[in-house]
């Protein structure tokens, strides 16, 4: 058996101005070549493990260890974070904070650079590691001017040219569509069969790491190991359920159908399960289960005609797009980055207005209301809540807009009381919003926009970051609010939003409409699929490789069916 | 928590990011006072609210090289007093405030007074004594005309950073507090 | 909102062929001797320099255009304001006074004012072009090594990379900032009056610093992983050696230097009097 690489002992860990550990009685050993996967709730401790394993514990956080943690066999403590740096590459959720450098090419070289390489030599290795990470013919570009992927790539060809043993991964899809997220994926499964590194990856998107092989999967829950399986045993456990943490979908449905999940299943990915016997119980399922209500009336509300606009005289971001809105729904828009999807957002606000075509609300031409006119009619809330949020106290920032309008002081009053019990964070409404969590944060700023009372809002990637039990209760939320008859829009890539929560999905590619129907007919159609950079939904694998009669068929069940499970 | 090592990672990363602040408030965040040729320089709160944060070197640098990028981004070249002066600026106001701990949270009404007499000298020996000076050197303008430019430029940034540097400062300082006593209310 | 910044463009010309850090040095010392030199020959000449410069570099007309209408407004208000201030400020200097015409009460035209705003108009002038054909002509990743190279600190020199690199971050996040301000009915124009005119910016400020500030911690904590300040020296990617053209551009412009403090000193006085 090949030597341990990091071997955790006893491990404790207490931030320094925190009472209770946030690590406790750490047992954990990774071998040489390994693949494991990491996964657990936010605030579980999966983080602080990982800040453990780079070195930022303790010597950019400081606090209180206990027990032994050693990396390649020696102690780390007696280790230094730039030495650790040598034996450990990380790369970063968020890579505009890792992208250093003002080219692609320096960016890969700044390790280097640190460690005083010399010119020549230097420039050979940037040009091997930008190869092995598929980004050779990009050196010279600006952060700018790349996608998502194409930044991650960055950041791995970074970590690569500093021939490092460990590669450490956190939360590496956080920001990437689905279709690079799947990519990305691939690709460091190849990087770990050539190379034979030793791979960590920290995610809750357990489906989506799943897609290729993992040694082990390792469950934190509230600063402990919760489980440590391989990914067969883990997932036909049932432990997942425990940890708010979300399985599968097509193992989900594999059991609201009946069908147990056991390990010889192979159940770990949509393409390798033993359907056996499975199939006819699916088929089953998907007959005896009707939806309740049919689609409900549609009323225009918002309406795009022919919307032509572009930042730059040349380049048009939107194309003559026309699109509609209905009262009361909840739509989704998707496509993939510069697809023109905030865009939209961005005129309908009348932040930019369009170079040519028209905006009607309600039938009337909004072409020449104001921005603070629209607003009142139309609510935008923006990705990062911290962009949005300008006061200390929660009730002075959800006040802020109705002041700037000038409104009666006790009006204000009832109004914002009001809101706050709907958005739940009337219990807070006397704290500082410093002391809240960013999910209640991104409330907040939904609740200071509400206060408006609009008929539409519209919301960019409104999951971002969010875990499974932090995205349920934002999603049940807004369907709360689209009950009340407000309008939802929701700009996002989330696929498990869109087909969970969405009437409606209109697609952009290129600045033109690629696709406006039900998501489960979006996500099941590859051409519309690919041209967004989503997936095709594993679900619809699952009921193909089933041979079910119509595929699309249980997608809709599973949908109907889980709404029901979850509401109970 | 910056100011123990003079030029630790993260206030070489506070340098460079506050420098492209300044260069983006030089240029979007300069706001009409209401008198002629005088604006309200919302930069300079911010140079004045780092300094306080990063310390006196970190205020020095941003100064220098948040103005001398400003001036060649969008105007084409340096104007070398100007930027020596706001170096000068965020240097003095760094050295006087050193000891306020506002990562703890504490900015309290001595600290206000304290924040505000620091910025009041670093300004006034700035705009009214180093800036005219210099041009007066450099460039040998009219004595009369310089420092009447230093007295108003002064003045207004004076102005400035004790509104809204203090309101951010304190809006920052409400956000390291200790939430130990926070409780739901019914 | 989108304003319009001097970029660096990638092109081929004697001018460009120049190492940054050559480049760097020739602006410094450049600078540095027109602020010293009141000497309108040496001026003229620089200038005439500086021209020939201009044509050699290629540069084209429209990546700089628009910050010459900037400068353009900026000198023209400078000059009346020296005058209004001070119409006798060339009397003063060159100890003569000749009369050209007179305009209204102290405000007399003459000779001696004409010359010294000439002299004025000629110190900016020679330094604006070197400016311009310094940003135009290097490229931004050649700027932190250029620095550490002429002696500035790597870490300083580093500091200025981080600042080009986030400054389209940052007028990003200012803008949807602003726009958010906006929708909420934030207005900072002069609709408003001043006090709520000052608390309005404080509501666009704070957004921007405080993720900004958590930007810093998240670079930092980026860079330290990376192995950024472990070590005394570094070597730049980016980072060109001289050649022989570097060498040549920087004895000439030395031998200007000399010659240029020279002429100026050699009567004793900075100032170059015509009368």
């Amino acid at each position: 058996m090949s030597k341990a690489v990091i071997e955790f002992t006893d491990f404790s860990f207490t931030y320094r101005a925190q009472q209770e550990p946030t690590l406790r009685g750490i047992n954990l050993s990774i071998r040489e070549g390994e693949k494991v996967l990491i996964v657990g709730p936010s605030g579980s401790g999966k983080s602080t493990l990982a800040h453990c394993i780079n070195g930022l514990i303790p010597f950019y956080y400081p606090g209180e260890t206990a027990g032994s943690l050693r990396i390649m066999g020696q102690e780390q403590q007696e280790q230094s974070i730039a030495a650790l740096s040598q034996t450990v590459g990380t790369v970063l959720q968020d890579p505009d904070g890792q992208f250093v450098g003002l080219t692609v090419g320096e960016d890969i070289a700044f390790v280097l650079e640190n460690a005083a390489v010399p010119l020549q030599e230097m420039k050979e290795r940037v040009t091997a590691a930008a190869r092995a990470a598929g980004i050779g013919d990009l050196l010279s570009a600006s952060p700018q001017e790349l996608s998502g992927g194409q930044k991650q790539k960055t950041m791995l060809a970074g970590v690569l040219a500093g021939n490092v043993d460990i590669l450490l991964f956190d939360e590496p899809l956080a920001s990437l569509d689905p279709f690079t997220g799947t990519r990305t994926i691939e690709h460091i499964d190849r990087l770990q069969r050539e190379t034979g590194k030793t791979v960590i990856i920290i995610e809750h998107r357990l489906e989506e790491v799943l897609h290729r092989p993992v040694d082990r999967i390792i469950i934190m829950n509230d600063g402990v190991i919760a489980c440590d399986l391989p990914p067969a045993e883990l997932l036909s456990s049932g432990l997942l359920a425990g940890t708010g943490l979300r399985e599968p979908l097509y193992l989900t449905a594999l059991r609201y159908a009946g069908v147990a999940v056991t390990p010889d299943l192979q159940p770990q990915h949509p393409e390798l399960i033993r359907l056996e016997g499975a199939a006819q119980r699916l088929e089953q399922w998907v007959d005896g289960y009707r939806e309740q209500s049919g689609p409900a009336e549609a009323v225009p509300l918002l309406e795009l005609k022919e919307v032509t606009f572009g930042y730059e005289r040349e380049t048009a971001v939107l194309d003559k797009l026309s699109l509609t809105v209905n009262r009361g729904e909840m739509l989704a828009i998707a496509g993939r980055n510069g697809a023109g999807k905030s865009t939209v957002s961005k005129l309908i606000c009348g932040f930019y207005k369009p170079s040519s075509g028209s905006i009607w609300l309600n039938g009337r031409d909004i072409g020449r209301d104001t921005i603070k006119e629209r607003a009142e009619r139309i609510g935008f809330v923006m990705q990062n809540p911290n962009h949005m949020l300008s006061k200390t106290l929660l009730y002075d920032e959800v006040a802020f807009g109705l002041k700037l309008r000038d409104v009666p002081e006790e009006l204000i009053r009832e109004r914002v009381h009001g809101v706050l019990r709907i958005c739940g964070l009337h219990a807070f409404r006397e704290w500082p919003i410093s002391a809240l969590s960013y999910g209640q944060k991104k409330r907040v700023t939904i609740a200071s926009i509400l206060v408006l009372e609009p008929e539409i809002i519209i919301l960019d990637e409104p999951t971002a970051g969010q875990d499974y039990r932090h995205y349920n209760e934002m999603m049940e939320f807004l369907r709360g609010l689209s009950s009340r008859g407000i309008t939802v829009i929701m700009i996002t890539h989330d696929m498990h939003l869109m087909l969970e929560y969405a009437q409606r999905a209109i697609v952009l590619a290129d600045g033109k409409k690629a696709g406006d129907d039900r998501p489960e007919r979006i996500l099941t159609d590859r051409s519309i699929v690919e041209k967004a950079n989503l997936r095709e939904t594993s679900l619809y694998t699952l009921a193909l490789r089933a041979g079910l009669q119509q595929p699309e068929e249980l997608v809709r069940t599973f949908i109907a069916f889980d709404r029901e499970v979850r509401r109970r | 928590m910056a100011k123990k090592e003079l030029l630790s990672i993260r206030s070489i990363v506070a340098v460079g990011i506050g420098s492209a602040l300044f260069v983006i408030l030089g240029r979007f965040g300069s706001i009409p006072s209401g008198i002629p040729n005088t604006n309200i320089e919302t930069t300079y709160a911010l140079l004045a609210l780092f300094s306080l944060l990063y310390g006196p070197v970190a205020g020095l640098l941003i100064g220098l090289i948040g103005h001398t990028l400003k001036d060649f981004i969008f105007y084409g070249s340096p104007w070398f007093s100007w930027v020596i002066s706001s170096g000068l600026v965020g240097l003095i106001i760094g050295l006087l405030v050193a000891g306020i701990s506002i990562q703890d949270g504490v900015f309290g009404k001595r600290e206000i007074i304290r924040f505000n007499l620091a910025q009041i000298v670093a300004n006034a020996i700035a705009w009214f004594a180093v800036a005219p000076t210099l041009d007066i050197l450099i460039y040998a303008e009219p004595a009369n005309k310089v420092y009447t430019q230093g007295l108003a430029a002064g003045a207004a940034n004076i102005v400035t950073v004790a509104v809204i540097g203090t309101l951010l400062a304190a809006a920052y300082a409400k956000t390291r507090t200790k939430q130990g006593s926070l409780r739901k209310l019914g | 909102m989108r304003a319009r910044m001097l970029t660096y463009t990638k092109q081929d010309s004697p001018v460009h062929r120049l190492s940054g850090a050559a480049k760097l040095i020739v602006f410094i010392a450049w600078s540095l001797t027109a602020m010293i030199t009141y000497d309108t020959r040496c001026l003229v000449v620089m200038l005439l320099i500086s021209l020939v410069l201009f044509k050699v570099s290629t540069v084209r007309f429209q990546d700089y255009a628009f910050v010459l209408y900037f400068i353009l407004f900026f000198f023209l208000l400078n000059h009346l304001a020296i005058f209004l201030f001070s119409p006798l400020e060339g009397t003063r200097i060159y100890g003569t006074r000749h009369d050209l015409f007179h305009l209204a009460g102290r405000y007399t035209v003459t000779a001696e004012q004409l010359f010294y705003q000439l002299n004025i108009a000629l110190k900016y002038a020679v330094v604006i072009p070197v400016a311009l054909l310094f940003l135009l002509t290097t490229d931004p990743s050649e700027f932190a090594a250029s620095l550490n190279r002429i002696g500035v600190n790597y870490k300083i020199a580093y500091s200025v990379s981080l600042a080009l690199r986030y400054i389209p971050d940052i007028q990003r996040d200012y803008e949807n900032i602003s726009f958010s301000a906006q929708a909420r009915g934030i207005d900072l124009s002069r609709k408003e009056k001043l006090p709520r005119r000052l608390k309005n910016i404080v509501s666009i400020l704070l957004p921007l610093i405080l993720s900004s500030i958590e930007r810093i911690e998240k670079i930092s904590t980026a860079m330290e992983l990376r192995g950024f300040g472990s070590g005394r020296k570094r070597t730049w990617y980016m980072g060109r050696p001289f050649t022989g053209r570097d060498y040549f551009a920087l004895g000439l412009m030395l031998s200007l230097a000399a010659a240029a403090l020279i002429i100026t000193f050699y009567d004793g006085s900075r100032f170059y009097s015509i009368f």
